[in-house]
């Protein structure tokens, strides 16, 4: 099988985003070579990298770590290659509780209150997941579960833009939801790192649970793997490291479902093992998406989102092509 | 001695009972093949046997210890169940797969050297070495099946609870899984399985039990539990039982009336 080595591709992960770092740092509407990033008498260009980009480069990385580990997690879980970490209804609920504060225009005269918000749906999305599910350790019931979630909270958003009180705050809200990393600063990367950590955390202990999940949910039993107690983490992890990140840039999709797609190969399949580089590779793709969104010469930045939505339909089609190739 | 005891076992999907207080009970170092027709309840038995399905009424334990009250490692590490039909979710390679076997005597931690020679000779006692790196999923039903073996001799169990193990090999994998189950005994392994063929069960088991109708028919030394007479009450067969080259044989002369 074409499998490399892993200390290979976790190196050269490693590389690729120590490389997408820099240019991170350097790219935008004006670029700054690294060669002047310290001592340059210019203050402005300093405090352009330093305030600027080097926030949004940290929290780039942040939210590409928690939605990688989290999609390959989820993959694992539901031993199906296209889930995608949304499905636990997690990540809609925090987009709920986020928009929430907006509808009510509470969010801009304290700035706080939105992540916040979000944060508080992100905790009741999971506590509402594990109660619904109740005491079975059943796959399927944790995904209806979910499924229940992700309607719950699309009502309610869709409600909230339904009797939002003017056109502006609509479109604030619309705005906020298109996920982006434009205009973060220090802030909001205190926000989601201890959450990113530990949800990510707790879902590299699942390493284990998820290879032997291979089997089915009776031969992951008969492993002696507690499918009770794998849920009760993977709820807490995804939850924590999926609703960090939507507290602090909005929705952005296709990340979590695109980046363990891309890696199965190469660590033979084994879903365990496709979590650390799922990790960096989901930091790694956001971080790309972030420096060309800035790159593109339009005058209104596109939103990362946006532009995930754009790569992720060639993408699929690939895919599909690709089946039909075989299946052939 | 090792003991698997089962009492007044009842299982029930709705109205209709799969198993209705049955008792049995075990030794270690000897194969049993449970036999009886199809929806008899042997695949029922042995999950509740292996610890996989809770039974509605009745206990199972394993060495005095109720097996739905032991730690879920410490009954995965003492019971070895290759199932019936193994859902396997990724393409994964055969090693890896034999691999996961090891999975409730590792814990958390990898596989060490140790744990890896253990796999390789699971790998060669099933004789799925030659594609040991292949893909699971391109296998055939009977490598498969194997494989499947294979990862639950990796995981060293006391017992090994396998469901039709030889559904699907020829028969010269049969006699070989066949001779593997009986070197199992010798290391004081217990051995149940589940099995169509009555020829292979008179072959190769120390004790027959014959389901049916949720209760046992006939327990026993092989030739005395498949008698015609069992044989005509659980299959509505008429059979007769012949000497043969390598022991007695079993002809089925033909549906009842
Ligand atoms: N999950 C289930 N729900 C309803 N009926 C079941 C279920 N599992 C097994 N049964 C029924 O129980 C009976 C015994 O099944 P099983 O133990 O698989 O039989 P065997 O392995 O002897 O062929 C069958 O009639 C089967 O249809
Ligand atoms: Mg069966």
């Amino acid at each position: 099988m074409r499998t490399i080595p892993r200390a290979l591709l976790i190196g050269g992960l490693l590389v690729l985003l120590v490389l997408l770092v820099l240019a991170s740092l350097s790219a935008g509407k004006v670029w700054i070579p690294w060669s002047d990033w310290f001592g340059a008498a210019d203050d402005m260009r300093s405090m352009i990298i330093f305030d600027l980009r080097l926030p949004r480069t940290v929290l780039g990385i942040i939210v590409g770590v928690g939605l990688g580990i989290s999609g390959a997690a989820m993959q694992g879980y539901t031993r199906n290659p296209l889930a995608d970490p949304g499905i636990l209804g997690v990540s809609s609920m925090a987009a709920f509780g986020a928009v929430a504060t907006l509808y009510l225009g509470a969010a801009s005269s304290m700035p706080w209150l939105l992540p916040a918000g979000a944060m508080i749906g992100a905790v009741g999305g999971i506590a509402m997941l594990l109660v619904l599910s109740g005491a079975t350790s059943s796959v399927l019931t944790f995904i209806l579960a979910g499924m229940i979630l992700n309607t719950v909270a699309t009502a309610g958003v869709s409600l909230a833009l339904n009797l939002a009180p003017t056109p502006w705050a609509v479109n604030e809200i619309i705005h906020w939801l298109l996920g982006s990393l434009a205009d973060r600063s220090v802030d909001e990367v205190r926000m989601a790192l201890p959450f990113v950590l530990i949800g990510s955390a707790l879902v590299l202990t699942l390493a284990r649970p998820l290879d032997a999940l291979t089997l089915g949910e009776t031969g992951a039993r008969s492993l002696g793997i507690d499918l009770t107690r794998t849920r009760w983490i993977l709820a807490f992890g995804v939850g924590l490291a999926v609703g960090a990140s939507v507290a602090v840039t909005g929705m952005i999709g296709f990340v979590g479902l695109v980046t363990p797609h891309l890696l199965r190969p190469f660590v033979s399949a084994r879903p365990g093992a496709l979590l650390v580089p799922s990790a960096l590779a989901g930091a790694v793709i956001v971080l790309a998406g972030d420096v060309i969104v800035r790159i593109l010469p339009s005058t209104v930045e596109l939103k990362l989102s946006v532009a995930m939505a754009a790569v992720g339909a060639p993408f699929f089609l690939a895919l599909l092509i690709n089946l039909r190739r075989k299946a052939a | 001695m090792s003991q698997l005891i089962a009492t007044h076992l009842g299982v029930s999907f709705g109205e209709k009972t799969v198993l209705d207080g049955l008792s049995v009970s075990f030794d270690a170092a000897q194969v049993t093949a449970v036999v009886g027709p199809n929806g008899a309840g042997k695949s029922t038995l042995l999950m509740a046997l292996a610890g996989l399905r809770a039974p509605d009424r009745g206990h199972v334990s394993v060495d005095g210890a109720d097996i739905y009250s032991l730690p879920a490692r410490d009954r995965a590490q003492r019971m070895g169940f290759p199932a019936q039909t193994p859902e396997i979710a990724w393409g994964v390679d055969v090693r890896t797969l034999v691999g996961l076997g090891r999975t409730p005597r590792i814990g958390s931690r990898g596989l060490t050297a140790a744990d890896d020679e253990i796999v390789t000779q699971a790998l060669a006692a099933t004789d799925v070495t030659a594609f040991a790196d292949r893909n699971v999923l391109t296998l055939s039903g009977g490598e498969r099946g194997r494989a499947l073996i294979a990862r639950a001799l990796a995981g060293e169990p006391k017992w090994l609870l396998a469901d039709e193990p030889l559904t699907g090999l020829d028969p010269g994998f049969q006699l070989d899984i066949a001779s593997l189950f009986r070197g199992m005994t010798a290391r004081g392994c217990g051995v149940i399985v589940t099995l169509h063929d009555l020829h292979m069960a008179l072959r190769m088991a120390d004790r027959v039990l014959v389901l049916g109708e949720g209760r046992v028919l006939a327990d026993g030394a092989p030739q005395e539990a498949l008698s015609p007479e069992t044989l005509m009450r659980a299959y509505g067969v008429e059979a007769r039982t012949w000497p043969g080259a390598a022991g007695p044989v079993i002809e089925i002369v033909g549906r009842r009336g």
